[in-house]
């Protein structure tokens, strides 16, 4: 490690770079090199899950802004059934549960188990949006609809761009226990764990709107 | 209901010759050059090395390429815009309004979306993984879908030129303007549309860098010892990460209005028009910290280097750089000073906002250290970096004048308003670039520039942003507001007119850059950088080949040890003298996806804009279908064998080792 | 003034280089201005526009030497320059740490104050104190020029704004179309006028003579042709202007405000001899939207003439 071509810095002892410390071991963080495979795509989805939440964010700021611009309209009060909404959480909540199940599966790399929770990880997802599309009929055939007004556009947006989060999750949901089934676990390893991140996520923005829009919004 | 939706015949702008004219010479351009690849056997290389490539180098590249084009569209409606002032004093000139509109919406729109942007996401593909030792980044298929979708953002705004209208509600498009109400045409939703799309590229992009820099640095390669550039594109994608959302989420809702009939920014319905201001300035400001920070790490890597010294207060600019991007979300009101908050909150953002100017000027003070005690060597980058300084210091001064409630009460909107942000975005944006380019394209195509066009370019450039942007200063003082179609006040015409003289400059500037490229290109033998360091550098990107090879280091470099970033290079050619150890690469495989997700996002994104719904949908059942296919594929990576690697290896090492050989025996003798 | 040779003798210097800028530049900025911003000729816009040139000499207390720096220390340590020292390893130093973060704090805490103190005092919200009673005016931004009403007076005009020498002048203003925002340059004081909102703004003109107005935020396609006048007279003539307002043949009722709401281009200015009573507060509520008001408006006459 002696050769040195054309690197005469290197020889002072006064390092332009002591960083400060008087030791002059300018170590830092990062000292192993590359992370693992794992780590680097759960932190990236990560990361995506996080400028979600920022999305999610301004949907809920809109809504919080926009909550009493009923324009005449019906309001929260007037409109949310709550032993709907009370069995929609269950569902959700539930899934959020087989899908932690189904990471368990995963790691004793138990086929049937895995594909088990994940379906009833499906269903109950499947169930929630039915329960929601049923709610979102009735408003709009009530003319309730997000036409009517800036609080029912929101609830809508906000509401509705959760049901598609949730839709795209089953989707996603679909599509890997098809790979699962054909190819085993190793190419979808990965994939499982950000499924379960991005399910349990899911679940605390549901929890966000169910106290935000639905408890707060029926007080009012 | 029509199957081709709202699209007519009459979506051609028959009756306006300019747009008609203008649209069919880019068709047949590209008519022309699509054909010649085709014919001269061009295609299946481009589609195998560039268009399916997940190489960072190569994405990289194809962003400076499609961002140089698109500045060239902004700069010919930047021409359009001064030369209708010129001749609109007390007439109508030669755009009426509704053209007028489109061009100044078109030119802030692709110049900060598909100029800025691709250019400064293309540098960061290009040099972080370099700089930190990396074979890739983190997610090199996502990467090239970022591309592909930044791509059709760009087609769909261009797209716009020839078939519809563009947007006439200015690069943000404020409600209730940009309502279905006052805005009934295509233009905004083709604004919403292609916006969206390469948010959602962008939003990629910077996913991917952070978790790049976080997550996949050389051995040893600690956070104080990355080089500058990387901390400023890693503050610059957290900024994208935290804002981009926003943008995403307050486009959606305008689209949601537009689309179907909700109230978010109506002037009926409850809707609140304001909210909107709110939320696009909280991604809005940010934004033009994520283009101008990336420039200041370019500067940095460049005065050090051209100054023979490590960049001084390495720590202080650390700090700057992370205070910029906190601050950045804590200023979006001193846009909307004049909407009448009141006292209180005015003079809080105010104060917010001048702070910025503190860390700003550390950084500032920094680099004049940096220089102090230096050996400079006036190459190209370094003028542009000087160039930058003083520029630069001044856009930011006029910055923090309009943060004065009091004065922006007397400036906003005004044309001194848009010579502020010109003043930071060319002297900075582009200045930085230009200097990026500069500095970099040796490793990226294994020659220089030449300097002499360079040079004049540059002069050019420089007198060129005074000529126009000095003038518009004065009339903003003179009270003449922006996105003036035409003008009757005697007191502006000079002013006007001068202006129109330093655009001419900037067509004289643009000239000598593509003439400095076909210079290079055909000298490039002599031109030639044979050791990989052509600039006396001392990061990473300097330790290998010019070009790099696809993997970049044949031996991932460890550059754990006591010596100094800015010393880095030299330790790691030095341990790699008798390297023997070479190992097969993984490395990920090429793939269409990206680009087949582009294709059908411009379907999709057309189809929505002229309300083509069954196409529409079967562009969305097209992107499942290619996501699938690619999460179907049992092979993602393909292996480089070890000799190979070594084969090429050695190729750069004796190549390196001959010049170094002869440039001493010249020094010898001399 | 001969604007050919004006130009060419103004912007010449500018466009040679850099170092020559500066100092032309700041001069430039101090004479060029007659009839700008920092040409005031109301008491709100000579306060802002002393502010705005106290904070830009403020400031160039530190950005003019540190521009200077720059390009002095670049020349200085050419790499030709045999004379300049080499100092590689110098690259950290606490001192001038503290200077680099210290010295703009200074400044900037100073500019602070001024905007504290400047933000509260030009609140557009704050009554100006004065011995005279205040003038109350509603301004109305529409498709695409100003509609400005004197309630006291019972009078209106279109893109000419009339005001006493001296009296503040307290306006509220909405707008019946897009965002807005009214600006007067030499009277200083900018503010947005919003659909459904109300906005206030308290100005007073100095001194008697014309001056002009325009929209600053961009609505649509008519924006440039917004221009309005401002005229200044003394209370007498004010007075008789008001008179001769009331002998216009046009009505500000219902009918009268539809016929101003279609979309119309580069307006000519014309007065009102009336006004409805509450038409303001109407058009904030928008109760007067588009469709209601031609619902109502019968046969749409009132001033063909000045609506071109
Ligand atoms: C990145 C951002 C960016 C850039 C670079 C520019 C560059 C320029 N802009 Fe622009 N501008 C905006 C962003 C930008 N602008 C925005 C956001 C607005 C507001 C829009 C709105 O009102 O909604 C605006 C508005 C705006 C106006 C305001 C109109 C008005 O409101 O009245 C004017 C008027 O003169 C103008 C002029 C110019 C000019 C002369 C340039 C020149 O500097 C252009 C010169 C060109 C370049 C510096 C780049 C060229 C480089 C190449 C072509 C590459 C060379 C090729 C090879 C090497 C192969 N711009
Ligand atoms: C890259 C782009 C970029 C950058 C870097 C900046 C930097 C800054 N900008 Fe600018 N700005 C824009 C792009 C940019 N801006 C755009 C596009 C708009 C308008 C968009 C639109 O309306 O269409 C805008 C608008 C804008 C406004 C709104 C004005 C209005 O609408 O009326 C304001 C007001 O506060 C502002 C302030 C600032 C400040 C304080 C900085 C600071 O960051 C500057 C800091 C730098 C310095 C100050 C120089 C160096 C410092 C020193 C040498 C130290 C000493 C100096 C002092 C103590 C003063 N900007
Ligand atoms: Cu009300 Cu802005
Ligand atoms: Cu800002």
């Amino acid at each position: 490690m002696t050769t040195t071509i054309e690197a005469p810095a290197l020889e002072r002892h006064a390092a332009p770079y002591r960083l400060g410390r008087a030791d002059g071991l300018a170590t830092g963080h990062g000292e192993a090199g590359p992370a693992s495979k794992r780590v680097v795509v759960a932190f990236g989805f990560w990361i995506f899950l996080l400028s979600d939440i920022v999305m999610f964010s301004a949907f809920f700021a809109a809504h919080a802004v926009l909550q009493t611009a009923t324009d005449g309209g019906p309001t929260g009060r007037d409109l949310f059934n709550p032993t709907r909404v009370a069995i929609e959480t269950a569902c959700l909540l539930a899934s959020s549960f087989t899908c932690g199940l189904s990471a368990l599966a995963t790691d004793a790399r138990n086929h049937v188990w895995t594909q088990a929770a994940l379906l009833v990880t499906g269903l109950l997802g499947l169930a929630f949006l039915s329960l929601e599309a049923q709610e979102f009929a009735a408003m709009i055939a009530s003319g309730a609809g997000p036409e009517r007004s800036a609080f029912l556009s929101s609830f809508f947006a906000l509401v509705g761009l959760h049901g598609a989060h949730v839709s795209v999750g089953l989707l996603w949901l679909g599509t890997m226990m098809a790979q699962l089934f054909v190819k085993g676990f190793e190419p979808v390893i990965y994939r499982l764990i950000c499924f379960n991140l991005y399910w349990h996520v899911l679940d605390i923005i549901w929890v966000a709107i169910f106290t935000v829009v639905y408890l707060i919004g029926e007080g009012r | 209901m029509n199957l081709f939706g709202n699209l007519s015949w009459d979506a051609l702008p028959w009756n306006s010759p300019l747009p008609l004219i203008a649209g069919a010479v880019v068709i047949a351009l590209c008519v022309a050059v699509a054909a010649w690849v085709v014919l001269a056997g061009h295609l299946p290389y481009l589609w195998r090395e560039w268009i399916t490539s997940v190489d960072h180098k190569r994405i990289g590249v194809m962003y400076i390429a499609l961002g140089l084009v698109m500045m060239l569209r902004g700069f010919a409606d930047a021409i359009l815009m001064r030369s209708q002032q010129a001749v609109a004093f007390r007439a109508e000139g030669y755009l009426p309004p509704e053209h007028f509109d489109q061009i100044f919406s078109s030119h802030g729109t692709i110049m900060i979306f598909f100029g800025a942007m691709p250019l400064t996401l293309g540098l960061m593909n290009f040099v972080i993984p370099l700089q930190l030792g990396m074979r890739d980044v983190a997610f090199p298929t996502w990467n090239s879908t970022g591309f592909w979708l930044t791509a059709t953002g760009a087609l769909l705004v261009n797209i716009s030129l020839v078939v519809g209208v563009f947007s006439r509600a200015g690069w943000l498009p404020y409600p209730p303007l940009s309502e279905l109400q006052f805005s009934p045409d295509v233009g905004v939703d083709y604004y919403l549309w292609a916006l969206l799309i390469s948010g959602v590229g962008t939003l990629v992009t910077g996913i991917n860098f952070v978790t790049t820099i976080l997550k996949m640095r050389a051995p040893g390669m600690g956070y104080l010892r990355m080089p500058m550039f990387c901390w400023t594109a890693l503050a610059s994608s957290l900024l994208i990460v935290a804002a981009f959302p926003i943008l995403t989420a307050t486009l959606l809702m305008l689209t949601l209005d537009r689309y179907l009939g909700f109230h978010f920014f109506t002037t009926a319905g409850g809707g609140n028009m304001m909210m909107f201001i709110n939320l696009i300035w909280a991604w809005g400001h940010p934004e033009v910290y994520i283009l101008v920070l990336p420039a200041f790490g370019v500067f940095s890597e460049v005065i050090s280097t051209f100054s023979g010294k490590p960049l001084f207060g390495y720590r202080s600019m650390v700090a700057a750089t992370l205070g910029i991007c906190i601050i950045s979300f804590l200023v979006w009101l001193h846009h909307f000073f004049t909407m009448g908050a009141g006292g209180t909150v005015n003079a809080a953002f105010g104060i917010a906002t001048s702070v910025i100017a503190v860390v700003t000027g550390v950084k500032v003070f920094n680099w004049l250290f940096t220089m102090y005690g230096g050996r400079i060597r006036f190459e190209t980058p370094m003028l542009w970096s000087l160039g930058f300084i003083v520029t630069f210091v001044i856009g930011g001064m006029t910055g923090v004048l309009l943060a004065v409630p009091p004065a922006d009460f007397l400036l906003h909107n005004s044309l001194f308003l848009v010579a502020h942000f010109h003043n930071t975005i060319i002297g900075g944006v582009v200045f930085g670039v230009f200097a990026g380019i500069a500095y970099w394209f040796p490793k990226a195509f294994g020659f220089r520039l030449q300097e002499g066009w360079g040079v004049a370019a540059f002069w050019l450039t420089l007198a060129a942003f005074y000529a126009v942007f000095v003038p518009l200063y004065m009339l903003g003082l003179l009270g003449m507001p922006r996105r003036m179609q035409h003008y009757d006040m005697e007191m502006w015409r000079p002013w006007v007119l001068a202006a129109m003289i330093g655009v001419v400059l900037f067509g004289a500037a643009m000239i000598c850059q593509v003439i400095q490229l076909v210079v290079s290109i055909r000298r490039r033998d002599l031109l030639r950088d044979e050791t990989g360091d052509p600039w006396n550098g001392r990061s990473l990107e300097w330790a290998t080949s010019s070009p790099p090879p696809q993997f970049n280091f044949a031996v991932t470099p460890n550059v754990a040890g006591e010596e100094p970033y800015w010393e880095i290079e030299r330790r790691v050619i030095a341990s790699r003298q008798n390297e023997s150890g070479y190992e097969a690469i993984p490395m990920p495989r090429n793939t269409a996806t990206g680009f087949v997700t582009g294709f059908f996002a411009t379907i999709t994104g057309f189809a929505m804009v002229w309300h083509i719904w069954w196409l529409a949908i079967l562009g969305l059942v097209a992107a499942y279908a290619v996501f699938v296919w690619y999460a179907w594929r049992d092979v993602s990576e393909e292996e480089i064998p070890a000799e190979e690697v070594a084969r090429i290896d050695q190729i750069h090492r004796k190549r390196r080792a001959d010049r170094l050989a002869r440039h001493s025996d010249a020094g010898e003798s001399a | 003034m001969q604007p050919s040779h004006f130009a060419r003798r103004r912007f010449t210097p500018s466009s040679r280089s850099v170092a020559t800028l500066l100092p032309n530049a700041s001069m430039l900025l101090l004479a060029g201005c007659s009839g700008g911003v920092l040409d005031p000729k109301g008491q709100i816009g000579a306060e802002e526009s002393k502010i705005l040139v106290n904070a830009f000499g403020t400031m160039l207390i530190i950005v003019a030497p540190t521009i200077l720096g720059a390009l002095v220390c670049a020349w200085w340590f050419r790499a030709s320059n045999r004379k300049a020292r080499y100092l590689p390893d110098w690259v950290f130093s606490g001192r001038l740490e503290l200077v680099n973060w210290g010295y703009p704090l200074l400044i900037i805490i100073f500019l602070s104050g001024l905007i504290w103190v400047g933000s509260h005092r030009l609140d557009p919200f704050r009554p100006i104190a004065s011995a005279n009673e205040p003038l109350e005016v509603q301004v109305v931004s529409l498709d695409w020029k100003w509609l400005f009403i004197y309630p006291e007076q019972s009078v209106a005009t279109v893109n000419a704004l009339v005001l006493p020498v001296e009296v503040p002048v307290h306006f509220s203003l909405t707008s019946a179309t897009v965002m807005n925002s009214f600006f007067v340059p030499q009277l200083g004081g900018m503010i947005a006028t919003m659909p459904g909102m109300v906005t206030q703004l308290h100005l007073k003109a100095d001194h008697i003579g014309d001056l002009w107005g325009l929209s600053t935020q961009f609505s649509g396609d008519g924006f440039a042709g917004m221009g309005f006048s401002v005229r200044v007279k003394s209370k007498e003539d004010f007075a008789s202007w008001v008179d001769e307002a009331r002998k216009s043949a046009c009505d500000l009722d219902r009918a009268g405000y539809a016929a101003l709401q279609p979309e119309s281009r580069n307006v000519r200015a014309f007065a009102f001899r009336s006004v409805a009573p509450s038409l303001f507060s109407e058009i904030v509520r928008g109760e007067l939207s588009l469709q209601k008001a031609s619902e109502s408006a019968g046969p749409v006459v009132p001033c063909p003439e000045a609506m071109r």
